[in-house]
């Protein structure tokens, strides 16, 4: 699997570190809302296709990558670093019933 | 002369002669000879006994597709079992043990199991090792005898116990062309690729290039096929932009054109030279790969098809022609294409009697009459083997009159002489590595075989890969691959080599088994019979995946290269379906079996990286016993002539607690935390506040995971309003690091935090015990280091001997003590001035054995303690959870299950019957020794301890708190070590922390 790095280019998957599921969006600190921490410590999505995940180019430049997978054909169709999306909502939603 | 060689021909060095040994007897071969081509020529023709039945057998290929001629190499006290004979390059010193027999290869006493046959039919595994259900045999322990005697008997070879010395090596490689094969098709792809500057790599598992022009007899370009392929060879060679890697499998096809293949450096050597590894693994990612990697003859299936003396047609070529053996000297040829009357050719030019061709089809092709009428011998058409004769060789077979629209047998059989078998079931395109970068293979009728599939990567295929067989369409095809995958504009047709070939059709008859009684065996080597296979039909096995696995059917280590289509023939009949309907399985990596060495390669050994501080020289020149922690290499003690370890770490500590010592600590994890945001961002990864830490201060904190379990602790040091310095445990520095890296980048990228690991720019060494004051006091200067301008906590600045230093007065010990670090290039200078300083006050150096039993007699936690499944409150650490703000893991770390009393607690425990205790020893209330049970919790560190005079530990017990001041055991049953303990407070010595704080 190849991962192109915006800022270092195509680099082997070996130098990168899986961070997990992209979709992800952590709680406000201080909520006490044990559902939501449930979910977003717990909960991950597993499509069988485009999925937005994480990776760390830990073995490069370090920065954490918001990488679109295709969880059958490991084909990457877009990456961008997690850094400029951490903001944006999530646009994808769990299952019904995907709560633990 | 040996019996079976030709006087002349074969492309073995004749001048020179070669000893090995072969089940201890002492053979002769010629350079150039595989294993196989050697005994064959010696007149060997057992090679092995057979998976199930030990039925005798012998060499049915001449290369990687061997399901029969399976060896074990020896060498030394290392075995490497399952060896296909036909891949072994013999060398002088070779050692080679046939396999699956006992006693000996003629005399087998498993061959009774031919006997037992129908006990080892389809799924014998499944059924037999379940045992009675019902019946008076229900439960009882008879059937689980039983398995371990058919384990025994049924198998491949052993490997050894010994561990392998050889070494091995990963090499990555890239290239705009990887051509996989190199036959005329490989050669001129390559050839092709390299003229249009393309950085090229061409691979090719045998040990010489050429594919079939080794041993075809043709001519290119008016010379020799085998000659040509060598000055093709011999001019790639000379390129700079090609890299030829013989001895080389590529055996799998990854992911954005990567691919993975074992070169086999050293295996065809009698020593390998200096530095050179016996197995070097390349990882190729390439632009575009072209697969030339041919096509592979498939064997009929018809009784006694298994006896040694029955080969493929055109092994039997490749043995005349490349290595100048006969097989046999009666030789019978059984085919249903015209391919197989190469072999007849061939074999009759070079001096063997060709007694009959048995071919299946009615109508045969002029060119394949002519050479039948050429040959001598009878021509029997419209014929089929029923039977072969003889015991560990083939005297003779049994024909009959076939017909191919009934696909049946009729009138009676008549036997023929002959010590040798030829067979041909026509061809199957090696299609693996396509298939795994593919989708579907595609049946083709007239070749009745799969040709590779709609590429999903970016690959070409050229010559018989792709169903044309002839060596003008490798030729060209070749080339224009070649010419397309490196983009060439200049692909000049015109200039291709001329091939001088014979106009053979291998397109078969669509037959792969003549059914008549007997067994015939369609995978040879785990001895699945054509009647197994219908046998796990009318079980119900009526998926190709199931019925493969059932059967074991093409699971064997030759991976079904000869069995997998006659196999999905006779299912597809059995099913009543067409081959295609029935499909194909799915070809997986490795295409040939690779050496877990190859794959492990500096992973594993000496030549693993190591870490090592920056005063290691120091400590192996002052007797230092060296500890392996990770990557890491740490004193464990300093010891003294004749001491054993315990003697040395407990004068060590003893030396601490009533003086002072000296131990390095440069391994501790260290990360610069810094910009105008770090202290907010420490407060919301650490569980305590640092935002109020003065700069010139310390303090420990506890991180923990967002599940709210303890993931690290250490000391932050406040160096200036935006500037910290963060310590982790050793062990934990990368995970740590990674965490932070991950919390500012995804979850608060607003954060304006820098961070930078500074683990191996800093030395550190903690200077501890009463007299460490002192002993600043006399090394440091440009600070003072008493108690006013050093408080416990306080953080100085100073030089030691000229070396620029940070002090920190913080205690892991329990005893007054400061940790001293510098730069990476002054630790040894500034340790060893420390030493130098501290001689009148009697230091020692200490190592991790004093540092952690000082450390248990504190009750200090690290990885032993925090595992991943101890909360702060199990460690009893409750008091640094803030309550004055969020932080990871303070959501989740009130839930239910991590409030329980009974939950694993952090103890200390007292050894009642003074012998010492281990880590990972079990704690239970009542002493069973024969029936160990009833777990309380573990041991998680243990030592002798100096100040008690005792042996203790810490452990994790359940409702531990609530047990202190009551009696349990410790239950190790591994080491046999059963006994009483007291579990108290962690808190051993000096619980108020007087001695540190003075
Ligand atoms: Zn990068």
């Amino acid at each position: 699997m190849l991962i192109t790095c915006p800022y270092c280019g195509p680099r082997n998957v070996s130098e990168y570190t899986y961070q997990g599921d992209g979709n992800r969006t952590r709680p406000d600190p201080a909520s006490t809302d044990q559902a939501a921490w449930n979910e977003y410590v717990y909960d991950r999505l597993n499509p069988a296709g485009d999925h937005h995940e994480i990776w760390q180019h830990s073995g490069g430049c370090r920065a954490h990558l918001r990488v679109t997978r295709n969880t059958l054909t490991h084909v990457v169709t877009e990456v961008s670093f997690a850094r400029d999306a951490g903001h944006r909502k999530s646009e994808r939603h769990r299952k019904p019933g995907a709560h633990a | 002369m040996s019996p079976r060689r030709a006087t002349a021909g074969g492309r073995i060095d004749r001048q020179r002669t070669i000893r090995f040994t072969f089940d201890g007897h002492q053979f002769t071969g010629h350079a150039g000879d595989t294993l196989a081509s050697a005994l064959l020529a010696n007149g060997v023709t057992l090679f092995g006994r057979s998976f199930k039945y030990h039925r005798p057998r012998g060499v049915m290929t001449a290369g990687v597709n061997e399901p029969n001629a399976l060896v074990t190499i020896v060498n030394g006290g290392v075995r490497e079992p399952n060896i296909p004979a036909t891949t072994v390059e013999i060398f002088d010193g070779l050692t080679a043990e046939s396999q699956n027999r006992f006693p000996t290869l003629s005399y087998d006493i498993g061959a009774l199991n031919q006997l037992g046959g129908r006990l080892l039919s389809a799924g014998f595994y499944y059924k037999t090792f379940m045992g009675p259900v019902i019946g008076p045999l229900k439960g009882t322990r008879l059937w689980m005898a039983c398995e371990y005697f058919i384990r025994r008997a049924a198998g491949l070879g052993s490997a050894g116990l010994e561990k392998d010395p050889a070494r091995y090596e990963r090499m990555n490689a890239f290239c705009d062309v990887l051509v996989v094969g190199s036959g005329p098709a490989g050669l001129m792809a390559a050839q092709a690729a390299a003229e249009s500057g393309a950085r090229v790599i061409l691979a090719e598992l045998e040990a010489v290039p050429g594919g079939s022009a080794n041993w075809s007899d043709e001519a290119i370009d008016g010379m020799p096929a085998a000659k040509w392929a060598s000055s093709a060879v011999g001019k790639l060679k000379a390129l700079e932009n090609v890299r030829l890697l013989p001895r080389t499998t590529v055996w799998g096809y990854y992911d954005d054109n990567t691919l993975a293949a074992v070169e086999r450096v050293t295996d065809h050597k009698s020593a390998p030279a200096k530095g050179e590894p016996r197995h070097r693994h390349w990882t190729i990612r390439a632009q575009t790969v072209v697969l030339a990697t041919g096509a592979l003859e498939r064997p009929l299936v018809f009784p006694g098809n298994d006896r040694p003396g029955v080969m493929l047609a055109d092994a039997a070529r490749r043995y005349v022609n490349q290595f100048g053996v006969l097989p046999g000297e009666k030789i019978a040829i059984f085919t249903n294409n015209d391919s197989a009357y190469r072999a007849a050719h061939a074999l009759k030019k070079a001096g063997a009697a060709i007694v009959a061709i048995i071919d299946l089809r009615r109508e045969v092709s002029d060119a394949a009459r002519q050479i039948a009428a050429s040959v001598v011998g009878e021509h029997l058409t419209g014929h089929a083997v029923v039977a072969t004769e003889g015991g560990k060789q083939v005297s003779g077979i049994k024909v009959q009159p076939f017909d191919i629209a009934t696909a049946s047998v009729s009138g009676d059989p008549r036997s023929l002489h002959a010590d040798c078998l030829l067979v041909s079931g026509g061809w199957s395109p090696t299609i693996h590595l396509a298939s795994q970068a593919g989708l579907k293979p595609v049946w083709i009728e007239q070749l009745q075989a799969f040709l590779p599939p709609q590429p999903t990567q970016k690959w070409l295929a050229a010559g018989a890969i792709t169903g044309s067989f002839s060596t003008q369409e490798a030729i060209s095809q070749g080339h224009a691959a070649g010419a397309k995958a490196a983009d060439s504009k200049s692909a000049e047709p015109g200039d291709l080599p001329i091939a001088d070939a014979d106009s053979l059709d291998p397109c078969p008859a669509p037959i792969f088994e003549i059914k008549a009684p007997g067994k015939a065996f369609v995978d040879h080597q785990h001895d699945v019979t054509a009647d197994d296979v219908r046998l796990a039909h009318r079980e119900g096995f009526v998926s190709v995946e199931h019925l493969k696995r059932y059967t074991t059917l093409g699971m064997a280590t030759d991976q079904g290269k000869t069995s997998n289509v006659p196999g999905l023939a006779i299912m597809a009949e059995t099913l009543g379906k067409p081959i295609p309907e029935v499909g194909t399985t799915r070809f997986r990596p490795p295409f040939a079996p690779v050496s877990v060495g190859a794959l492990a390669a500096e992973r594993y050994g000496d030549i693993r990286p190591e870490r090592l501080t920056p005063m290691h020289d120091w400590h192996v020149e002052n007797g230092a016993t060296l500890y392996a922690a990770g990557l890491w290499h740490r004193p464990m003690i300093y010891g003294l002539a004749g001491e054993t370890v315990e003697q040395a770490y407990v004068r060590e500590t003893k030396a601490v607690r009533g003086g002072v010592g000296l131990v390095d600590v440069s391994t501790l994890g260290k990360i610069a935390v810094q910009g105008p945001d770090a202290a907010a961002f420490l407060d919301r990864v650490y569980t305590n506040m640092f935002s109020t830490l003065a700069v010139g201060k310390a303090r420990y904190g506890l991180m923990l995971r967002e599940d709210g379990f303890v993931l690290d602790d250490g000391t932050t040091w406040r160096l200036g309003e935006h500037d910290f310095l963060m310590t982790t445990t050793t062990a934990n520095a990368g995970k740590v690091m990674q965490h932070l890296e991950y919390l500012l980048d995804v979850v608060w990228p607003e954060l304006r935090v820098h961070l930078t690991s500074v683990t191996d720019q800093w030395a550190g060494a903690a200077i501890s015990g009463p007299k460490s004051r002192e002993v600043l006091a006399a090394c440091v200067t440009g600070t003072a280091v008493d108690n006013d301008a050093l408080p416990f906590m306080g953080i100085v600045h100073g030089e030691i001997d000229g070396a620029p230093v940070m002090i920190c007065r913080l205690s892991f010990s329990g005893e007054l003590a400061y940790e001293v670090y510098c730069g990476a290039g002054h630790g040894t200078h500034v340790w060893a001035t420390l030493m130098k300083g501290g001689e009148n006050f009697g230091i020692v150096p200490y190592g991790l054995e004093a540092l952690g039993t000082m450390r248990i007699e504190k009750g200090h936690v690290t990885g032993a303690e925090i595992d991943g499944r101890t909360t702060a409150r199990d460690l009893h650490l409750d008091w640094m959870l803030s309550k004055k703000k969020p932080f990871i893991g303070s959501a989740m770390m009130d839930r239910e299950g991590l409030l329980a009393e009974d939950r694993l607690q952090l103890v200390g425990i007292i050894s009642l019957d003074n012998r010492p205790l281990n880590g990972g020893a079990h704690i239970v209330e009542h002493l069973d020794e024969a029936n160990p049970h009833g777990s309380i919790g573990h041991l998680t560190a243990a030592c002798y301890s100096p100040v008690l005079g005792r042996y203790i530990g810490l452990a994790l017990v359940s409702g531990g708190k609530a047990r202190h001041g009551s009696r349990a055991f410790v239950s190790d049953p591994l080491r046999r070590r059963f006994g009483p303990i007291e579990i108290v407070s962690h808190h051993f010595y000096d619980p108020e922390g007087s001695r540190m704080h003075g």
